[in-house]
Order: C-alpha cells, then sequence, then structure tokens
C-alpha cells in the first residue's frame, strides 16, 4: 500500500477510536482544565497570570499531551495491536505519520480547550490582529509536537516500566517548540510589548522543527518500536 | 568572599565522582571476569 | 587490544576454578594509560591548588576552571563519540556491537564528566557572578545535553537482544544529535548573546594556561581509560547474559569453592 493510504487508515483508527471512546474528551480535557485552575492558585496574582498566560497555556498544553500519547499507545499495547500490524507487513513510516496525524488533530482541539481557558481565566484578550499570527503558531507547534510524542510514544510503549520514560525522553525535545510557541503567542497577543513581527522567526523554527522530526521521525519509528 | 570552600569542593567532588565511578566500575568488572571465560574477553 | 589471544591452559584453570582474576579488564596498554591519566591528575591538583597563581581579575576563581573546562570539553568530546559510534552501528557495512558497546560506554563517562562540569561551573559561577545559574544558551544546553543522556542511558536498560538495544539506542542518540543544536538555538534566541557572561575573560598567563593544558590532557587520558575499560565490562555484560543460566551458575560454585 502507498504511505498516504496507510497513514489514512491509521489515522482513521486512532481517531474513531477516540471518537467512540471519548477518553481525550472525557478524562484529559478535565485534566488540562485542571492544570490551569492550579496555576491560578500556585500563583496567585492576577496581573502575573495575565502576563505569562502563553507560557501556562503550552506547559498545560505539553502536560496534557503526555496523557495523550500515552493513550494513543496504550490502544496499540493492549492485544498487541502494533506487532500485529508490524508482523504483517505494515509499513513504519505509514503508521507513524498516520498516528502523528490523529495525535495532531487531538492536540490541536486540547489547545483550543486551553486558549477558551486563559481568555476565560486569566483575562487574556485575542484582538482580530492577533489570530493570523496566532494560528500559524498553533499548527507549527502541534505539528512538531505531534511528529516527537507519536516518536518517543512508541518506544516508551508496550512492555511495563517503560511508560514513565515518556516525560523524560519528550519533554527536553520539545523544549525549543515550548520557546518558540510562547514566545510566539507572546508576540501574537501583545504581551509585555511583544509586536507580532518578533512572532514570525519563532514560526520559522517551529517549522523547521516539524519537518526535521517528521523526517527523523519517518526514518526511526520502525527501529524504535520493533521488538 | 572566601573563595576556598568552593574551590576545595568543586575538586573534591571531580576526583571523588570520578573514583567512586572508577571503583564501581572495577568492582563490577572483576565479579563479572570470574564467571567470563577466556574466549569471551579477547583482549587478554 | 582487542587482537584474540589463546587462552593459556593456566589462565583457564585459574578462572574455571573461581579464583581471582588478576586483570579482568586490564591489558598492558590500560595500565600504562591509567598510570599516566593518575599522574595526569595528581600534577592537576598540584598545579590547579598550589602552584598556579590567582587570576588578576578572578582572583582564586579561575582554579575551578582547571577542571571545569577539561570535564566540559571531554563530556562534548563523549557525545561526539557516542553519536558516531551509533553511527558506525547503523551503517551496515560496519555494523558491529563493538560500536554500541563504546557508544554505551562513552555516553555513561559523557554523563559523568557533563555532571561534573555543571558542578563545577556552578560554584565557579557563585564565585565569579555571585550565581548559581544563568540561563544562557551553553549553560542550558550542557543541562539539556545532560539529561538527554540519561534518557539514553534508561533506555538502553530496557531489555531485549543486544542488536535491538543496540539498534534502538543508535537511533536514539542520533535524533539526540539532531535535537541539541534546535535547543541551543532557540535558547539563544530566548536569551541573547549581549546578556550572556563569556568564561575566558582576560588573558591567562603561561603557568596558568599550562595548569589547563595539565588538565585537558589528564582528562582526555582518564576518559580513554574509562570507556576502555566501560566498554570491555559491557562485552562481559553481553557474553554472560549470552551464556545465561550456565555463568550464573558457574559463579555460583565458584564461590563456594572459594569460602569453603
Amino acid at each position: 500500500m502507498t504511505l498516504v493510504a496507510v497513514a489514512r487508515l491509521v489515522a482513521a483508527k486512532d481517531l474513531r477510536i477516540e471518537w467512540r471512546s471519548r477518553v481525550v474528551l472525557n478524562q484529559v480535557m478535565p485534566f488540562a482544565a485542571l492544570v490551569m485552575i492550579l496555576f491560578a492558585f500556585a500563583l496567585d496574582n492576577d496581573a502575573a497570570l495575565t502576563r505569562v498566560a502563553p507560557g501556562l497555556v503550552w506547559l498545560a498544553a505539553l502536560f496534557s499531551m503526555l496523557v495523550v500519547v500515552q493513550r494513543s499507545f496504550a490502544v496499540e499495547a493492549a492485544d498487541g495491536a502494533l506487532d500485529a500490524l508490524r508482523v504483517a507487513g505494515v509499513r513504519s513510516d505509514g503508521i507513524f505519520l498516520g498516528k502523528s496525524a490523529a495525535l495532531a488533530l487531538q492536540l490541536a482541539v486540547l489547545e483550543a480547550v486551553l486558549l477558551l481557558a486563559a481568555v476565560v481565566l486569566y483575562q487574556v484578550d485575542i484582538g482580530a490582529g492577533s489570530i493570523p499570527l496566532l494560528l500559524v503558531t498553533f499548527v507549527a507547534a502541534t505539528l512538531g509536537l505531534s511528529f516527537v510524542g507519536t516518536l518517543y510514544g512508541g518506544l516508551a510503549s508496550g512492555a511495563s516500566g517503560r511508560e514513565t520514560l515518556l516525560p523524560l525522553l519528550m519533554l527536553p525535545v520539545v523544549a525549543p517548540v515550548l520557546i518558540g510557541a510562547t514566545r510566539a503567542t507572546e508576540a501574537a497577543l501583545g504581551t509585555n510589548g511583544a509586536s507580532s513581527s518578533e512572532g514570525w522567526p519563532w514560526v520559522g523554527l517551529m517549522v523547521l522543527f516539524g519537518v526535521l522530526f517528521g523526517a527523523g521521525g519517518t526514518l526511526a519509528f520502525g527501529s524504535l518500536v520493533d521488538e | 568572599m572566601n573563595q576556598w570552600p568552593y574551590i576545595l569542593v568543586s575538586y573534591a567532588l571531580t576526583l571523588g565522582g570520578i573514583a567512586v565511578y572508577t571503583w564501581r566500575m572495577l568492582r563490577r568488572a572483576r565479579s563479572m571476569a570470574a564467571t567470563v571465560s577466556e574466549e569471551d574477553r579477547p583482549w587478554t | 587490544m582487542t587482537s584474540p589471544d589463546t587462552p593459556t591452559p593456566s589462565a583457564a584453570g585459574a578462572s574455571a576454578s573461581g579464583g581471582a582474576v588478576r586483570r579482568p579488564t586490564g591489558t598492558t596498554f590500560t595500565r600504562w594509560l591509567g598510570a599516566a591519566a593518575l599522574v595526569g591528575m595528581a600534577w592537576l591538583v598540584l598545579f590547579g591548588l598550589v602552584l598556579s597563581p590567582d587570576d588578576a581579575l578572578q582572583k582564586k576563581g579561575v582554579r575551578i576552571l582547571y577542571i571545569h573546562v577539561p570535564s566540559a570539553w571531554l563530556a562534548y568530546l563523549a557525545f561526539i563519540v557516542t553519536g558516531v559510534s551509533s553511527a558506525a552501528y547503523l551503517y551496515k557495512r560496519t555494523r558491529s556491537l563493538i560500536w554500541d558497546r563504546i557508544a554505551g560506554a562513552s555516553a555513561e563517562v559523557g554523563v559523568l564528566f557533563m555532571g561534573i562540569a555543571l558542578v563545577t561551573g556552578s560554584l565557579w559561577g557563585r564565585i565569579s557572578w555571585g550565581t548559581y545559574w544563568t540561563w544562557d544558551s551553553r549553560l542550558t544546553t550542557t543541562a539539556f545535553l545532560f539529561i538527554t543522556y540519561i534518557g539514553y542511558l534508561a533506555v538502553r536498560g530496557l531489555g531485549g537482544s543486544h542488536h535491538q538495544r543496540a539498534r534502538r539506542s543508535a537511533v536514539l542518540a542520533l535524533l539526540a544529535v539532531l535535537e541539541v543544536p534546535l535547543v541551543h538555538f532557540s535558547v539563544r534566541w530566548w536569551r541573547p548573546l549581549h546578556q550572556q557572561e563569556s568564561v575566558a575573560e582576560g588573558k591567562l598567563d603561561d603557568l596558568m594556561l599550562f595548569s589547563l593544558f595539565v588538565g585537558i590532557v589528564s582528562f582526555t587520558l582518564l576518559y580513554v581509560w574509562l570507556v576502555l575499560h566501560r566498554q570491555r565490562v559491557l562485552s562481559m555484560a553481553d557474553a554472560v547474559d549470552d551464556k545465561g543460566l550456565d555463568g550464573a551458575l558457574a559463579a555460583r560454585r565458584a564461590e563456594q569453592e572459594v569460602s569453603s
């Protein structure tokens, strides 16, 4: 089968599983909202919250993402589905791209909810002028995050005792996305006097990141999940 | 400020860390070598 | 140093009967290397703490640099070696488990040296600038490299056949090579250079340069010695794994013979 065909099938499978089980919707979304509320408890300063809101949104996104990635591979580990796919000869690069696509979609919904929470809880103002940069930032960041999440999620899944490795492996790697997405979001929203023009170089960095890990992941995924 | 404590701690931690790592490695080497036959140690 | 030798009857007899093996991972070459490293480290302590002068600007703080700079350089070298060895393993024509073991040994020694570099750098920063830490790109990337390789070592312990471990680790190492420049540049853009402190300020006089040189040479000798031994221990561990239960039983018997 062609790469695109395999990817499409795997993505559809993952999304269908989520649609039927609604785990991300029912469990991860509330967790994400909870994280946003806990930040407010910890920081206890409305002005500070509004100022650091972009960072908090992306931090909450990263922490919630850990759960989503683990869920993405938990559905494979049960009944050894991933191994079965590989043994059946399904190409690993197709599986990688398919799972990344499904993950990206779930992350996008998650990020939208987090942004909404920031508007409501942290009094973040989104002007019409902010929207283009904001949109591109979220797309570029989500791209990189879903590639890295699928790649390391695959490695950290399977045999017991591995799931705890996911945060340690993944979070250092996504640091550039955290920095870039936060700075670009600040630029889009005008936080701390940042102007829109400062955000676009960060978008460039995130696109580069996404391309590099998309390519790297496509090549490496098979080696990391094959047992 | 008296700088000597910082300097001495640096040297102590460095040499200590290397010594501990080396000691544990050599101890493991010694215990393992008893169970490994000559052919599996081609460097001897 | 790894050329196979026909086992002599007495040596084989010694290990079979469970007597202590005199040179578990040592060879003549490593004996000399180890002695040189030891002498070098002694010189380093002598020059670093006693014989070299204080710096005009930094006063005594420069003495920490004689270990901080070499350990940082060797840590970077160690990770380059891990990356190159990983690539060598993955490349079909040179595929051999020795590359995997060198990669693993070098990563472990690299983590040790990187830890030393971070701690000594932090203490030096405390003396020189008053802070234990600063978010400049060099320091932050170093901390990231440290954590990344701890993750790498954790993945090496995940089990599976030797080649599965090797392939998985090699791919992970190359992904780390991809990640580190990205982290470095994003931190550099985040905190631009003019806010960063530079390590080498002012000129070092001859005796200070010599102390630094002694540091670099000693640490290099130490690195090579440690990696050679560590990868031999890994080689034995793999052999023990292969023999499996037989080896464990023989060891148990050997212990009983020695203690009885």
